[in-house]
């Protein structure tokens, strides 16, 4: 169990004389909860253009999330703790994209798959929202237009990483985003 | 009018039959016939309507299908002595008599640009003007609906007008959405003892890509809905306007992004007839090729999620797999997977890797044992056969007045299809026939997809056969495509040839042209206008799926929420393409 016992204080591993029956594993609590986190994220696809149809070619048989334990994806924000901003977030739909990260539960991630999502892309027109960082918070950023499948599965695997370093979600942080933005 | 011809003697004949035509048209002598590269009338906006029911109805002109209305600002054209700012261009086209036309209305108040609205005459035109009023601020007296359609309902201005800033953004906070006024209406109705109002999308597993219905319910039953649509508009007409030629072909792409080969090839076709170029047959054959198994992919992903949508997940993997097949081939030529950007202006980016053939040949083959795999799984299939047969039915009739193009018209009975009606590159030559359907309900559309794709296949064998194995990939007219690098290196001629294409862009001569081709969705036209610069001046998308949408808040009144879902699914409607 090296994952655990990394940053681990106490032994990770069964201690001397110990049996079979009744064997117990000793680690931080944060830690295995980290450890279980990175390793079931429930996508939420807001799939809006082409890097969506990327996305479903990382879900689909060839590449395969269910490698990485992010298959089960929702369509409920309130079953995701992944938002994958996967296409162009335009000004009409970026209301409709800060609810739907407002209505995900604690803890939660979000990735912004291809520029569009990152940076408006070579879209910087009078209608397209130059990045969803300007409304939402964002943990990894994935370039290309759009990313290869393989792109987004290192992306999965940045955020776990993330995640199992014991870094905390955005939560804090966007809560105060969220308090400047009112009037 | 640059050109400015009036005379009969210099028509050409599908011209000087229109102009016998409107001189025997209660317009007549107020409306006049120009030949551009199809016939033109150019028309004042007092006698819109009587021309448009005369064009619909004489059995000389027959317009019957009307494909798209744009406008025209020019404020900037440079080399025009024009006479008003803005023009409002409607596209037609005749299944009978397999014709296209345009119709020019010149808007002489430059303040308050105005126009009837010939709803009543073309229910497809509709969204059309709609969306003329939103970019262009045009007003359409008469029109039953005249609100926003693409941009934010907080937006400020008219977009496409050429002194509208293209970064200028306005904020919009959702209570800003325009909720249609009978939907605000919630009382109980006498007799209906449940009646409300829901909201489907814009973020909903069954709207792919990003579509926002407001349906009244009566039951389970729909009395009335409105789509509204504009969430994935991203300027792309603004954007070609500022980009020259070339660099407008990654835009293309994001169209339809699930067929972007076949945006690029409609496109640049419509560059090179402005140009009067040829492109040698080799670079046309490859684009035939990818765009047919591009049209593969389109057909894929329509009938994958439609089956997902009514839960059959299996063939979604299926079918998948024949895309991830095809991006192969894509990656192997170009280097990218979905957003392919390969056509050029004059012919194709580089030449195709030394195994192209072979890697189709193996594609003939996987192709139709998935399809078979498919048809196994779901022609039979009953649930399938419960939620497609019988739904979201499109009469012949419907589908002609709703300016429904592609598969969509096919399965209505109707067999218009543009590789047959108006053969370009090699479609004349090639064995192969139109899939058509007669119920018109989501399973004829079904099996004219599945059909199709068969047809697309038998296509590729023969375009295999007659693809010269080497040669050039593209015209060799360095005033549009770029010398070879060595040469660029080598020799102070390609070196300013490139030099002034990079900088400069390619000078199409001034004008304009409309050129359609069949996409995997239906007809897709490009409307370009030039005034002498290296890029277009206006470029306006005819969008398939566009019609198709605007249909579908009449196709689903009086089936159930769960028809809905499975009409959407087989409109193939791509937001991309859509919003643009």
């Amino acid at each position: 169990m090296a994952l655990f016992s990394k940053k681990s204080t106490l032994p990770a591993h069964p201690p001397a004389g110990a049996t079979g029956e009744g064997e117990f594993l000793v680690t931080k609590l944060e830690e295995m909860v980290s450890w279980a986190r990175s390793n079931s994220l429930w996508p939420f696809p807001f799939a809006t253009a082409c890097c969506g149809i990327e996305f479903m070619s990382v879900a689909a048989a060839h590449y395969d999330i269910a490698r990485f334990g992010s298959e089960v994806v929702r369509f409920s924000p309130r079953q995701a703790d992944l938002l994958i901003v996967a296409g162009t977030v335009t000004d009409k739909m970026a209301p409709i994209l800060r609810r739907i990260y407002d209505q995900m539960p604690e803890p939660k991630w979000v990735i912004s798959m291809g520029v569009c999502a990152s940076s408006g892309g070579f879209y910087r027109a009078y209608h397209v929202t130059q990045g969803i960082d300007e409304i939402i918070p964002v943990d990894v950023y994935v370039p290309g237009c759009p990313p290869t499948p393989e792109e987004l599965i290192y992306a999965i695997l940045q955020l776990q990483k993330k995640i199992q370093s014991g870094e905390k979600s955005r939560d804090s942080r966007s809560a105060r985003f969220a308090a400047e933005q009112l009037p | 009018m640059s050109s400015g011809v009036v005379e009969t003697a210099t028509l050409s004949p599908a011209a000087e039959k229109l102009a016998e035509r409107i001189e025997s048209s209660p317009v007549a002598g107020r409306a006049r016939v120009v030949d551009l590269d199809i016939p033109t009338i150019e028309v004042g906006p007092g006698n819109w309507v009587a021309l448009a029911r005369f064009l619909r109805d004489d059995p000389g002109c027959q317009y019957d299908l009307f494909l798209d209305l744009c406008g025209v600002d020019n404020l900037r054209r440079r080399g025009a002595d024009r006479a008003s700012r803005f023009e409002a261009v409607i596209h037609l086209h005749s299944l009978s008599r397999n014709e296209h036309a345009r119709v020019r209305v010149v808007l002489p108040d430059d303040e308050k640009p105005s126009l009837p609205s010939v709803e009543s005459v073309w229910p497809a035109a509709d969204w059309f003007e709609r969306e003329a009023y939103d970019l262009y601020g045009f007003d359409f007296p008469g029109h039953p609906n005249l609100h926003r359609i693409l941009c934010h309902d907080a937006f400020v201005g008219h977009a496409l007008r050429k002194d509208y800033a293209p970064g200028q953004r306005w904020f919009y906070a959702e209570e800003d959405l325009r909720v249609p006024e009978w939907a605000k209406d919630t009382e109980e109705k006498a007799g209906n003892f449940e009646t409300q109002t829901i909201s489907i999308g814009p973020s909903h597993p069954a709207t792919h890509g990003i579509i926002h219905l407001i349906a009244r319910l009566d039951g389970e039953k729909i009395v009335r809905a409105e789509t509204i649509i504009g969430y994935l508009h991203r300027c792309f007409e603004k954007m070609a306007e500022k980009h020259h030629w070339n660099q407008v072909i990654p835009y293309t792409d994001r169209l339809n992004y699930v067929s972007a080969m076949n945006n690029g090839v409609g496109y640049v076709r419509t560059v090179e007839k402005m140009l009067g170029i040829e492109i040698p047959d080799r670079g046309q054959l490859v684009r035939t090729i990818l765009s047919e198994f591009s049209r593969i992919m389109d057909h894929c992903v329509c009938i994958g999620a439609n089956l997902v949508d009514i839960g059959a997940l299996t063939n979604f993997v299926y079918l998948y797999q024949n895309r991830e097949n095809i991006y192969d081939l894509l990656e192997a030529c170009c280097g990218a997977r979905l957003t392919v950007s390969y056509v050029r202006v004059g012919g194709l980016a580089i030449d195709v890797p030394d195994d192209f053939v072979p890697r189709c040949r193996k594609l003939l083959e996987t192709i139709p044992a998935l399809l078979d795999d498919i048809e196994k799984l779901v022609n039979n299939n009953r649930i399938v056969r419960n939620r497609l047969a019988g739904t979201g039915i499109v009469t012949r009739e419907q589908a002609v007045a709703w300016g429904l193009t592609g598969p969509m018209l096919r399965a209505s009975g109707v067999a218009y299809d543009v590789r047959r009606a108006r053969p370009y590159d090699f479609y004349d030559k090639f064995d192969w026939d139109i899939p058509i359907a007669r119920d018109g309900d989501n399973f004829a559309r079904y099996l004219v997809r599945m059909e199709e794709m068969r047809q697309s296949l038998k296509i590729i064998r023969q375009a295999l056969e007659i693809l010269p194995a080497k040669g050039p990939v593209s015209s060799d007219d360095w005033h549009v495509v770029l010398p070879p690098k060595d040469a660029v290196y080598h020799d102070m001629e390609s070196l300013i040839y490139h030099f002034k294409l990079v900088m400069e862009g390619i000078r199409v001569p001034a004008g304009e042209r409309y050129e359609w081709i069949e996409a995997g969705n239906g007809e897709l036209g490009f409307y370009a206008v030039s005034d002498g610069r290296g890029g277009p001046y206006r470029l306006k998308v005819r969008p398939p799926c566009f019609a198709a949408m605007a249909a579908f808040e009449k196709m689903v009144v009086g089936g159930t929420v769960s028809d809905a879902v499975a009409t959407l699914g087989t409109l193939n409607v791509i937001a991309g393409e859509l919003d643009r």
